[in-house]
This record gives C-alpha cells, sequence and structure tokens, in this order.
C-alpha cells in the first residue's frame, strides 16, 4: 500500500538504501516520524553535512576533511608502497591490523559489467599518475577476495608488471567470496605478511 | 547419518512442524495437499540449499510471511551435528551450526546428504540440457561441497562476461575497443572454473555410471543397457573426452582458453558465453537409442530412478565410514509397477535411513513399512 505524500517520498528515499528492504524503509521512517524534532534535525543536518564538507583525497581517493589525506600527508609513512583497496572502508580494515606503513590508492569499486563498471570508471589514471615518479616500488592489490576483486587485480597486475614494480596479491587465508571488510583483524594481517608477487 | 528431528517454521504451508525420526524407514502419508512433499522439501533444502520443486525461494516461505527456518539435527558416526538455515527471499540465506551462525550459508553443505527421487527427475530425462548440467552439478557438490564455490562463481563469471560481450560487441560495432580489455581478464576466469567444474564433472560421471548401469538393469531386467555419455561443447579441440584418467584441470583450462580465442569474434557478434561447462549435456541412451524423444514413459521412469539409485549408491561409496545418505522417496510409489516398486524397496528398505511420502499408505511395499506419520491439518502424528 501507498502512504500519502511525504512519509512515502521517506519511504522511497530510504529504500533506494543499499541493505534496506522495503519492510526495513517503512519501519525506519515511522521511527523518525515519531522521534524528537530536534534529534530528526540532527540527522538531516549531519546529512547535509557529509556531502559539502567531507572529500576525497585528491591523491589517494580516500574520505578525507582536506584536500589532502591525514595518510597521504604523513610522512612518516612508507612512500615506496601502495597498497589498492576497492573502497575507503577497507583503508580502514587494513589499518586496524596495523600490518601496513606504507599509502593507499582507492579505486573506487571494481570492474562489474553487470553494474556497467569498466576500467575508465575506476581511478586507474590516478594511480598511474603516483606510479610515474619511480618513488614507488611495490604495488599491493587488496582488492576484494571474491569474483570482481580478483578481476581487477588480474587487470592491474597484467598492466603493471611490465613497469617493473613489484606487485603482490594477499596470501591466500582470507573468506573466498568475501568482502575485506569482514575478514577478521588476525585473518587480514597474517594475509598481509604472507602477500606473494603476481606475474 | 540419520535425522533425529526435523523442525520448520513459515515454510511453505506449514506455520510450524516438528519431527522426531529414527534410523530405517519412515513413511509420511496423507491426502494430497496436506504438506508431505513440503516436508522432505525440507530436509532436500537443508542438503543442498535449493528446493527440487522450485528454482526461486520465494514460493517456499509460507505466504504472508517474511523468512522460513529450517532445522535438523543429524547423527552421522555417532555424533550429532544441528543444523539451521533460515531464507529470505531476495536476501543471502542465513545458517547456523550446532548453535553458531557460519559466515555464508554454504558453509553448512555437507552436514545433511541425501538423495531425493521425485515426479519431478522426470524433467532429468525428458527435459533441456540444464536439467541434466544441473543433475551433475548437484552430484558434483554432493560429493565435495567446496564445489559449491566453484559453480556460483563458474555462474557469476558467465553474467559478467556475458554483460561484457554485449558491451564491447555494441562498442566494437560503432568503432570502439575499450571493453575488449578487460575480455582477457574475464576469458581467465571462465576457463580457470569452468575447467575445475568440467573436470568433476567428468569424474563424478565415470564413477556414477557403473551404479547407475547396475541400477538400471536392476529396476527394468531383461533390457537394454542405459548409457551415460559426456557431451562437450570443446568437441574442436577435444573430440574425445577423456573420463578416465579425469583430464587435468590445467590441461582443460588450456583448451578451454584456446576455443574462447577461436570464438571470440562470433562470442562479441552475438553477445553470448559459447564455450564452457554450461553449453554441455549429459547424453543419455538406452541400446542404441537416446532416452529422451524415444524411451516409452516406463522406461524414461526407469532412466530417471535409475540416476537417483546410482547416485546413492555412489554418495555411499564415496563415503563409506558411517556417513552414508539419507534416501528420500517422494510420491514416487503410485507411478512404478510392481518390479520396479519392489527393486526401489530393496534398496529403500537397506538404506541407514529413508523417508517416504505417499498419499495411500498401500502404494508403499511392506518391507518399508516402519515408522508411520499421518500428516493431515498442520499436523504430524507418529501412528506407528
Ligand atoms: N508458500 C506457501 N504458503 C502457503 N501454502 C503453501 C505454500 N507453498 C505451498 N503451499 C501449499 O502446500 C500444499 C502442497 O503441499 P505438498 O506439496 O507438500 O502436498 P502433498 O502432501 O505432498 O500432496 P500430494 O499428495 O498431492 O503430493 C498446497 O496446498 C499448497 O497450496
Ligand atoms: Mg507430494
Ligand atoms: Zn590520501
Amino acid at each position: 500500500m501507498m502512504y500519502e505524500g511525504a512519509v512515502q517520498d521517506l519511504i522511497d528515499e530510504l529504500g533506494r538504501l543499499p541493505g534496506v528492504g522495503p519492510k526495513s524503509a517503512q519501519r525506519i521512517a515511522f521511527y523518525l516520524l515519531a522521534s524528537e524534532q530536534v534529534d530528526v534535525e540532527r540527522l538531516a543536518s549531519t546529512l547535509i553535512r557529509v556531502k559539502n564538507d567531507v572529500k576525497f583525497c585528491s591523491i589517494c581517493g580516500n574520505v578525507s576533511e582536506s584536500e589532502q589525506c591525514r595518510i597521504c600527508t604523513d610522512t612518516r609513512r612508507d612512500p615506496t608502497i601502495i597498497c589498492v583497496v576497492e573502497e575507503p572502508k577497507d583503508v580502514l580494515a587494513v589499518e586496524r591490523t596495523r600490518e601496513f606503513r606504507g599509502r593507499y590508492h582507492v579505486l573506487g569499486g571494481a570492474i562489474s559489467p553487470i553494474d556497467g563498471v569498466g576500467p575508465d570508471d575506476l581511478r586507474i589514471r590516478e594511480l598511474l599518475v603516483r606510479l610515474r615518479d619511480g618513488v614507488v616500488t611495490e604495488l599491493i592489490l587488496a582488492t576484494d577476495p571474491n569474483l570482481e576483486g580478483e578481476a581487477t587485480a588480474t587487470y592491474l597486475a597484467r598492466m603493471i608488471n611490465p613497469m617493473g614494480l613489484t606487485v603482490t596479491r594477499l596470501a591466500s587465508g582470507l573468506p573466498v567470496g568475501g568482502d575485506l571488510e569482514y575478514a577478521d583483524e588476525v585473518t587480514l594481517g597474517r594475509a598481509f605478511s604472507g602477500r606473494r608477487r603476481v606475474d | 547419518m540419520y535425522v533425529r528431528h526435523l523442525t520448520v517454521s513459515d515454510f511453505r504451508s506449514w506455520r510450524s512442524a516438528d519431527v522426531a525420526l529414527e534410523p530405517g524407514p519412515s513413511v509420511l502419508v496423507g491426502a494430497n495437499g496436506q504438506g508431505k512433499t513440503n516436508l522432505v522439501e525440507a530436509l532436500g533444502y537443508l542438503a543442498t540449499l535449493s528446493s527440487h520443486r522450485v528454482p526461486t525461494d520465494a514460493p517456499l516461505v509460507r505466504s504472508g510471511t517474511e523468512r522460513a527456518v529450517i532445522g535438523a539435527a543429524i547423527v552421522a558416526a555417532g555424533r550429532e551435528l544441528r543444523v539451521e538455515v533460515e531464507i529470505t527471499p531476495g536476501r543471502a540465506n542465513r545458517a547456523k551450526l550446532n548453535g553458531s551462525p557460519v559466515p555464508r550459508a554454504r558453509d553448512v553443505l555437507g552436514a545433511l546428504r541425501l538423495v531425493l527421487f521425485a515426479p519431478e527427475d522426470l524433467a532429468i530425462v525428458r527435459g533441456d540440457p540444464s536439467e541434466r548440467r544441473r543433475f551433475l552439478d548437484d552430484l558434483v557438490v554432493a560429493r565435495s561441497p567446496r564445489m559449491a564455490g566453484v559453480r556460483a562463481d563458474y555462474d557469476r563469471v558467465l553474467k559478467q562476461r556475458s554483460a561484457l560481450l554485449k558491451s564491447a560487441g555494441a562498442a566494437r560495432r560503432s568503432g570502439g575497443n575499450s571493453d575488449l580489455r578487460t575480455l582477457d581478464v574475464w576469458d581467465g576466469h571462465l576457463a580457470a572454473h569452468g575447467a575445475q567444474l568440467l573436470s568433476a564433472r567428468l569424474a563424478a560421471l565415470a564413477a556414477l555410471r557403473p551404479h547407475a548401469a547396475a541400477a538400471y538393469a536392476q529396476v527394468a531386467p531383461a533390457s537394454v543397457e542405459l548409457t551415460l555419455q559426456y557431451n562437450t561443447s570443446l568437441t574442436a579441440a577435444l573430440p574425445e573426452l577423456p573420463e578416465a584418467p579425469v583430464p587435468d584441470p590445467t590441461l582443460l583450462e588450456a583448451v578451454l582458453l584456446s576455443e574462447l580465442a577461436r570464438v571470440r569474434s562470433a562470442e562479441l557478434e552475438r553477445g553470448v558465453n559459447l564455450v564452457g561447462p554450461h553449453r554441455d549435456d549429459l547424453d543419455l541412451g538406452l541400446g542404441q537409442l537416446a532416452v529422451r524423444g524415444y524411451a516409452s514413459h516406463g522406461e524414461s521412469w526407469s532412466t530417471a530412478l535409475a540416476l537417483r539409485l546410482g547416485s546413492y549408491e555412489l554418495l555411499r561409496s564415496d563415503y563409506p565410514d558411517g556417513a552414508e545418505p539419507i534416501l528420500i522417496l517422494d510420491d514416487v510409489f503410485a507411478e512404478l509397477d510392481v518390479n520396479r516398486r519392489e527393486q526401489l524397496a530393496l534398496v529403500a528398505s537397506k538404506a541407514e535411513q529413508s523417508v517416504i511420502t505417499a498419499a495411500v499408505a498401500s502404494d508403499v511395499p511392506d518391507q518399508l513399512q516402519g515408522a508411520r506419520f499421518d500428516v493431515h491439518d498442520g499436523e504430524v502424528r507418529r501412528v506407528r
């Protein structure tokens, strides 16, 4: 059934969010309707602020409050090694392991023809620019251990290997078919230290 | 192994059901539409994470409710294991082993092993090649649950690759070639996963053949021989696909890759995946004639029965250590003549556990008159 006006609009908007089905959208909408005015206003202003204030780092593509993110500007981090991930949340997952002291490159997704995502839709050109000055000597491909992540890693490895860099992939042991985000810290940490060269 | 206890809630017609079972035969009797098949379908779902009747999960959830839950206590080699699967259509299933959630539902595959024979199996014999591929792939996964991942990945590669072929084909026709750069990568994935699947199918088929032929000779004596032949889309490269020894996946991978290169132009033109195990078939024959299109109704039934009984014997011999599969016979005795009933009863009566459904108790042969349950009005009542 359809509700009138704003309520239905809200349900429709919420229903467009990832992982929110029609039933949950309806539940959240009525929860908000019953909430205090101030709580709803805080949520609304946070939504606006996130869109206005949060930027993407011009170097690595991670979310950042300024033009360049904290990791890219931290001089204690190793500039010779870049870990390539799909999404900003993967940076967090890798950071939690404390195994990695280099810098990141966020692709913004993985190659997936079903979703119309090809290499040109990812931040691959930006990655190649970063590799140009020869400072970077190793690239760790930490895309998700699923089909699309593997395809993206294979594509990158084939493109970058001829450039003479060491290209490595996380060691197996990650849950296959999964998401980097859901790998526990110990497993992910072990996958990092056991990474192997791809040719 | 045997199921000691089955529970379902909001599964098909069942608001809830709770059935205590024992080793040996159990017969579920009830009028049409009382929910007998629904109960054995639940067992089948626990074993394979799919229904033997419908390709999607929506019909499995009781109408008006959002999710169904199936649970079973399984005893194998003296140890008990509890498995639970929650089905919510449109979302990934969730599952538990001994009460703890597992990362992915398919991690419970292998906990319950069974062979289910049902009227729908006639489609293996008479239906499209996809029915026979499914039969083989189900057998592959039953033998080695790890293959469920390979099978799922292969299906996903096909979807990704056909989406790419369509867009790359369109781009090529308008003069561009950007999408082609990633096609090589998907070729590699298709070949790698396809080779594993193909190799496992050939191994399963080679192992099944003697069991299926013996089962056919048993259910249809004084008749011709049942033959099973793998029919591959790789004939241009491998006219003779040897099954024994089963070709090494690395060899098959190389063959798939070279075939993909050969047909690339045609694939781009048509926007479909033209080579790989998804194009293959299992040819069934009786003597010199194909079953499909030639066999009589009774011969078709015997063939379907022989494939299932052969699978049962194969899975039994795969795991000789007290993990023998359960045999489920859904509404099949009414379809069989006296001799085939007796042969089937002979096998079922020797099974560690068998679960049999029938609308009329007298359809079930005497050897299988073990525990009896009446299924009526949303209740399962043990009557013997
Ligand atoms: N999702 C569902 N929600 C509610 N009822 C359902 C659902 N799916 C199937 N049913 C009902 O379940 C009944 C069929 O049950 P089932 O196939 O188990 O019957 P059966 O006892 O095996 O009968 P038969 O002897 O004819 O094979 C039908 O009446 C059907 O309407
Ligand atoms: Mg039935
Ligand atoms: Zn940065």
